[in-house]
C-alpha cells in the first residue's frame, strides 16, 4: 500500500526561493526501494539538480530505506519477484517506512523513519564496513555513503522504538554556475 | 539467461539497470551457481546498462571477490559510468578489482 500526500506547494517567483513538502508511507518490502528513491528524485526535479546531485540523493535514499527494511524490520526478502531462488519460508514482517521531504530555498531536507527494532550501538553501526548482517553480503557502507553523498547526516534511534535518519543537501549548484556565466 | 555468460575462464555478469538490495540476492546467487558449476576463476561485471548502484552492489562484488580471490581469480568492472566509478572508488573496491573502459 502506497500513500502519497502532496501537502503544500508555494513557488515564489524571483530569487528562486521555494518551499515544498511531501510525505510518503509505504510497506517495508524490498520492491519499494526503487519506488522510494525515484519518488524523491522526482520531487526534487524543480530545483534543477545536476545529474550528479540527483544520483547522490537517490543513493542516499536507497541506503536509508534499505536499512529501514532489512535492519529495522528485518525483511530480508520482500514480497514480489525475487528470482527463482526465493526461499519459500519467508515471512514478511508488517511495517511501514515513512519518508518526509522538505525543500526550503535550495536546501533539501529528507527524513526517513521506521518503527522497527532500532539500533543499539549507533557509533558501531555508523562505522564504515561494519555490518550486523555479514551473511547477507551487506558491505557495511550504508551510513558512510549517506554521509558522503549528503551535506549533513543525523541519526536518531531507540532500541525497539525505531530509527529516524535526517539528511540535508544543498541542491541546484548548476543554476549557480549558469548564473556566473 | 543472457545475463550470465561463460567465456573461457571468465564469467561475465551483465548487471541490470538498477543494482540495489532488491536485485542483489538474485545476482549473487546466480553468479555463485555459475562460478561453481563452470569452475571459472575470473568474474567480469558489465555495467553497460547500469544507471544506479548503491552499497548493495559493493556487497555483490566483494562477495564474489572473496569467493574467487583465494584461488587466484580476478574481478573486473567494465563500462562503468562516472557515478558507478565514484562509488567503486569511494568504497575502496578499485584497489582489489580492475576497472576497465
Amino acid at each position: 500500500m502506497i500513500e502519497i500526500k502532496q501537502k503544500e506547494m508555494v513557488a515564489v517567483q524571483g530569487g528562486g526561493s521555494m518551499k515544498n513538502e511531501m510525505a510518503l508511507e509505504f510497506d517495508a518490502v524490498s520492491t519499494n526501494e526503487s519506488f522510494a528513491r525515484v519518488a524523491v528524485a522526482a520531487f526534487i526535479t524543480p530545483l534543477n539538480p545536476t545529474v550528479e546531485e540527483l544520483a547522490d540523493v537517490k543513493t542516499a535514499v536507497s541506503e536509508a530505506v534499505t536499512n529501514a527494511i532489512i535492519h529495522g524490520y528485518e525483511n530480508v526478502y520482500g514480497y514480489g519477484r525475487h528470482g527463482e531462488l526465493k526461499p519459500v519460508h519467508v515471512k514478511v514482517q508488517e511495517g511501514k517506512v515513512y519518508i518526509r521531504c522538505r525543500i526550503e530555498g535550495d536546501i533539501l531536507h529528507i527524513e526517513i523513519e521506521d518503527k522497527g527494532i532500532g539500533i543499539e550501538d549507533l557509533d558501531k553501526a555508523m562505522e564504515p564496513l561494519y555490518t550486523s548482517k555479514p551473511e547477507l553480503e551487506r558491505s557495511g557502507m550504508g551510513f558512510a555513503f549517506m554521509e558522503a553523498f549528503m551535506d549533513d547526516l543525523e541519526v536518531e534511534s531507540k532500541p525497539l522504538v525505531g530509527t529516524i535518519v535526517r539528511m540535508q543537501k544543498k541542491l541546484g549548484c548548476s543554476n549557480f554556475i549558469q548564473g556566473e556565466e | 539467461m543472457d545475463d550470465f555468460k561463460v567465456i573461457d575462464n571468465y564469467l561475465c555478469v551483465k548487471l541490470p539497470e538498477e543494482v540495489d538490495h532488491h536485485k542483489s540476492a538474485y545476482i549473487s546467487e546466480n553468479a555463485d551457481k555459475y562460478i561453481l558449476r563452470e569452475q571459472v576463476s575470473n568474474v567480469v561485471f558489465d555495467f553497460e546498462d547500469t544507471r544506479f548502484m548503491d552499497s548493495s552492489g559493493i556487497g555483490i562484488i566483494m562477495g564474489r571477490y572473496k569467493k574467487i580471490a583465494c584461488f587466484g581469480g580476478k574481478v573486473f568492472a567494465i563500462h562503468a559510468d562516472r557515478q558507478i566509478k565514484r562509488i567503486l572508488h569511494m568504497s575502496g573496491l578499485h584497489k582489489i578489482i580492475e576497472i576497465m573502459e
